[in-house]
C-alpha cells in the first residue's frame, strides 16, 4: 500500500508541482496518473522511491514513511520503467536486466537465469541477451526495461511514460502484454501517463491531475466515463467532442456502433453480455480510438 | 646554409655519434618521454579527481572552467622561464610548469567525460538503486572514458611541447638539439631536433589516439 | 614593478608586434575555416581525413614546426612570417574541424524549410546556415585566439620580436619582473581578445541565450 499525505513540492525558484496532494493505492492495484505536462504526474511518482523529496506531507509505503528509509536501498527495492528505457548503452540486454540483483548482491550466475525467465517472461527471444541496447527497436529497448523493472521481483512497479516513445502500433502491442503481466503478477503499479486511453487501458483506478498536482477525479474508468466530475475531466477524457458518446444504428441487419460524428466504430457483437469487466473495458476505449486521436 | 638544409639534418640524423652516450638520442628521448610521463601523472592525480567532483556534481563548474580558461592563456614559455629564475636549476622548475599547463587538459577531460552521460541514463541508473559512488565509477566514467583519454592526450601534447622549451632554461630533453644548433648558428642540427621532436609527439599521439579508440565502450556505437 | 614601470614603452612595441603576428592567423583561419569545412562536410571520407589531420597537426609542438618553415618556403628564421604561417595552419588544424561540426549541428528541418520557403543556395548560407552555425563557431574562434596569442611567444626563442622576447630577455638578464610583465601582457591580451569576441558574438547573435535547464 503507498499512501500520499498533503504532499506539497516546490522546487528552487518557485515552482510550484505539487500543490497539496493525499491519495491512498492499495497493494496490488495499478493506478494511472494521467495529466498534461505540468501536472506534476513524474514528480508524485518520483517521491515514491525518494527520487525526488516533497517539501511538506508524507509519502507511505505499508504505513512507513519512506522519508526514514536509505534512499539507495529503497529505490533498489521498487522496479522503475521509464521512457526511452533509460538502458546502460554500455551494457548488453542480460547485463542491464541483472544490474539491480547484482547490486543487491545476488550472484552473477542466478540473476542471469532469472534474467533469462524474465526475458521470456516479457516476450524477448533469447537471442537478443547479448546485444547492445543500441542494436534493439524501440519496443524491443522497452520490454527490456520492463523486465529490469521486476528483475528484483519488487512489490511496487513505477512506470514513467514507459510506451511514450514507441509508435502507435507497438504502444498498442506493449500495453497489451502489461495487462496480461499484471493479472499474473499483480503488482503495485504506479503508472504515469498523458494519454488518456492508455490511462483508461492499464489503471484499476485512474487519477485526472490538473497543474499542480491537483485532483480532478479518481475513479475507475467506468466512473469516470459514465460521470464526470466537471468540464475538465470531460474535455480530458473527449465526452464533450461526443467521442465517447457512441450510439447503434441498424445497418444491413447487423448493430453497428457509432460515434457523434457519425463516424463507425465498431459492430455489436451477437452476444453483448459475455464478457468481464476487463473485455467491457477495452471495449469501451478502443472503440473511441477508431476515429479519433486521443486527447494529449 | 648554402646547401639545402634538410640534407644537412639527415646526414646530422645519420651520424652513428649521436645514437650513442647521454646526449645521445636515446638517452634524450627516453629523457623527454620521462618529463611527458611525470607532468602529466602528476598533473593528472590533481585534475583529475577535481573534475570528476565537478562534472558528477556539477558544483564549481564556473569555477573549474574558468580556471582552465585562464591557465590556458598562460604563455608556456613564460611559465618556463619563471620557474627556471624562481625555482633555479633542476627538475622542480619544469615539473611545475608541466603540471600547470596540463592541468587544464585533463581537468576539462575528466569534467566533460563525466558530464556527457545522458542525463537519463544517469537518472534511470539513479532510479535503479545505484550509489552516486557506483553512479561515477560504472555509468559515468566507463561511458566517458574516450573523452578522459582525450584529455590526457591533449596534456601530454602539451608537456611534450612544454619539455623541449625547458630545454632553452637547461632541461634535458630532445629541445637540446634545437637550442644547441640556434646557440651555434647550426640550422641542420636545429632541423634534425625539431623532425625527432615531431616524431615523438607523433608517436605519442597516435599511441594514445589508439588508446582512446580501445577504450570506447562497446555497444555506444550501432555497428 | 619599477622595471614594468621603466620599460612601457618596450612592453608597448612588443605588444604591437604581438598582435600584428596573432591576428592574421586568427582571421585567416576563420574565412578559410567556412569553405574548407563545407567542403569536408560534403564528402564522408574527407570529413574524416580532415578530422584525423587537424588532430595530428595539433600534436605538433610549435617551435619546430617554425624552425622548419623556413628551409621550405626560402624565408629566414627570424621572419614573422614563419610565426603567422605556422599559427595559421594550427588554427585551421582547430577551426575546420570546429566549423564542420558547427555546419552539422543546423537542423535539417530548419534548413529544408528554408528551401522551401524560396531561400537561394547563397542566401540560405548567409542567412540561416551560418548564423545558426555561429554559436559553434564562435566558440572555435575563441579557443583559436587564446591558444594563438599564446604561442606567439614562442617565436622569442627564435629572435622573432613578440611579447615573448620579454622571456628571452628575462631569462638572460635575471629580472623576474620582466617575465612576470610578459605573462600578464599574454595573458590579458589572451582574455581581452576572448572577452571582446564574446562582445562580438552578442552582439551578432542576439537570439542565441543559454537556455535554462527543464526540471522534471
Amino acid at each position: 500500500m503507498i499512501g500520499f499525505e498533503n504532499v506539497r513540492k516546490e522546487y528552487p525558484g518557485g515552482t510550484l508541482a505539487v500543490e497539496d496532494f493525499t491519495l491512498e493505492i492499495a497493494s496490488h492495484e495499478a493506478v494511472a496518473l494521467v495529466g498534461t505536462s505540468g501536472s506534476g504526474k513524474t514528480t508524485l511518482m518520483r517521491m515514491i522511491n525518494r527520487m525526488v523529496d516533497p517539501t511538506s506531507g508524507r509519502v507511505t509505503i505499508d504505513g512507513e514513511d519512506v522519508a526514514g528509509m536509505n534512499p539507495v536501498a529503497l529505490r533498489r527495492s521498487i522496479g522503475y520503467v521509464m521512457q526511452a528505457s533509460g538502458l546502460l548503452p554500455h551494457r548488453t540486454v542480460l547485463d542491464n536486466i541483472t544490474t539491480v540483483p547484482v547490486l543487491r548482491g545476488t550472484s552473477k550466475t542466478a540473476a542471469r537465469e532469472r534474467a533469462r525467465e524474465l526475458m521470456h517472461i516479457v516476450g524477448l527471444d533469447p537471442a537478443l541477451a547479448t546485444r547492445y541496447p543500441a542494436q534493439l527497436s524501440g519496443g524491443q529497448q522497452q520490454r527490456v526495461g520492463v523486465a529490469r523493472g521486476l528483475a528484483a521481483d519488487p512489490n511496487i512497479l513505477l512506470m514513467d511514460e514507459p510506451f511514450g516513445a514507441v509508435d502507435p502500433i507497438v504502444r498498442d502491442e506493449l500495453q497489451g502484454e502489461l495487462q496480461r503481466l499484471q493479472r499474473e503478477l499483480r503488482k503495485t503499479i504506479v503508472f504515469v501517463t498523458h494519454d488518456i486511453d492508455e490511462a483508461f487501458r492499464i489503471g484499476d483506478r485512474v487519477v485526472i491531475l490538473r497543474p499542480g498536482g491537483r485532483i480532478a477525479q479518481v475513479g475507475t474508468p467506468q466512473e469516470i466515463l459514465a460521470a464526470p466530475a466537471d468540464d475538465f475531466v470531460a474535455s480530458f477524457v473527449g465526452a464533450d467532442r461526443g467521442a465517447r458518446t457512441l450510439h447503434i444504428e441498424r445497418i444491413e441487419g447487423r448493430d453497428v456502433i457509432v460515434d457523434a460524428d457519425g463516424r463507425a466504430a465498431g459492430v455489436l457483437s451477437a452476444a453483448p453480455a459475455r464478457g468481464g469487466a476487463d473485455e467491457d473495458r477495452a471495449d469501451g476505449t478502443s472503440a473511441s480510438t477508431a476515429g479519433q486521436e486521443p486527447p494529449r | 646554409m648554402n646547401e639545402n638544409p634538410f640534407t644537412g639534418a639527415l646526414a646530422w640524423l645519420a651520424d652513428p655519434m649521436r645514437w650513442s652516450g647521454p646526449a645521445g638520442i636515446p638517452a634524450r628521448t627516453v629523457e623527454h618521454l620521462g618529463y611527458t610521463a611525470l607532468g602529466v601523472l602528476v598533473a593528472a592525480l590533481i585534475a583529475v579527481p577535481i573534475g570528476l567532483y565537478v562534472g558528477h556534481t556539477g558544483r564549481f563548474k564556473g569555477l573549474a572552467v574558468g580556471a582552465a580558461g585562464v591557465a590556458r592563456a598562460l604563455p608556456t614559455l613564460g611559465l618556463v622561464t619563471l620557474f627556471a629564475l624562481l625555482v633555479g636549476i633542476g627538475l622542480t622548475a619544469p615539473l611545475l610548469s608541466f603540471v600547470i599547463l596540463a592541468i587544464p587538459s585533463l581537468l576539462a577531460g575528466a569534467y566533460s567525460a563525466v558530464e556527457s552521460a545522458d542525463p537519463a541514463t544517469v537518472d534511470a541508473a539513479r532510479a535503479q538503486g545505484m550509489t552516486e559512488m557506483q553512479i561515477l565509477t560504472r555509468v559515468a566514467i566507463p561511458l566517458g572514458m574516450p573523452l578522459l583519454v582525450g584529455g590526457v592526450r591533449g596534456a601530454t601534447v602539451q608537456v611534450v611541447a612544454t619539455a623541449m622549451l625547458a630545454a632553452y632554461v637547461g632541461a634535458g630533453g630532445l629541445g637540446r638539439y634545437i637550442f644547441q644548433g640556434l646557440g651555434s648558428q647550426d640550422y641542420p642540427e636545429m632541423i634534425a631536433g625539431s623532425l625527432l621532436v615531431i616524431a615523438l609527439a607523433l608517436v605519442l599521439d597516435l599511441a594514445l589516439l589508439l588508446l582512446q579508440r580501445v577504450t570506447a565502450p562497446r555497444g555506444t556505437a550501432v555497428p | 614593478m619599477s622595471w614594468v614601470l621603466d620599460n612601457l614603452d618596450v612592453i608597448a612595441g612588443y605588444t604591437g608586434a604581438h598582435l600584428l603576428q596573432a591576428l592574421p592567423p586568427i582571421a585567416l583561419a576563420f574565412v578559410l575555416s567556412l569553405p574548407l569545412a563545407k567542403l569536408a562536410n560534403s564528402r564522408g571520407w574527407l570529413r574524416t581525413g580532415v578530422t584525423t589531420t587537424s588532430g595530428l597537426m595539433y600534436a605538433i609542438p610549435s617551435l619546430p614546426l617554425f624552425v622548419l618553415l623556413p628551409g621550405l618556403i626560402g624565408t629566414g628564421v627570424r621572419s614573422p612570417l614563419n610565426i603567422i604561417i605556422a599559427l595559421t595552419l594550427y588554427a585551421l588544424a582547430l577551426m575546420v574541424p570546429t566549423a564542420s561540426d558547427g555546419f552539422r549541428s543546423v537542423s535539417r528541418d530548419v534548413l529544408g524549410s528554408a528551401t522551401a520557403q524560396g531561400f537561394a543556395p547563397a542566401a540560405r548560407f548567409w542567412e540561416v546556415e551560418l548564423p545558426l552555425a555561429g554559436p559553434v563557431l564562435l566558440g572555435g574562434v575563441r579557443v583559436v585566439a587564446v591558444s594563438t596569442i599564446s604561442l606567439v611567444t614562442v617565436g622569442g626563442v627564435l629572435g622573432v620580436p613578440s611579447l615573448g622576447m620579454l622571456f628571452v630577455d628575462g631569462v638572460r638578464r635575471g629580472i623576474v619582473a620582466e617575465i612576470g610583465a610578459g605573462i600578464v601582457a599574454t595573458a590579458a591580451l589572451a582574455l581581452l581578445t576572448d572577452a571582446l569576441l564574446v562582445l562580438l558574438g552578442r552582439a551578432l547573435m542576439p537570439w542565441h541565450h543559454r537556455r535554462r535547464e527543464e526540471r522534471p
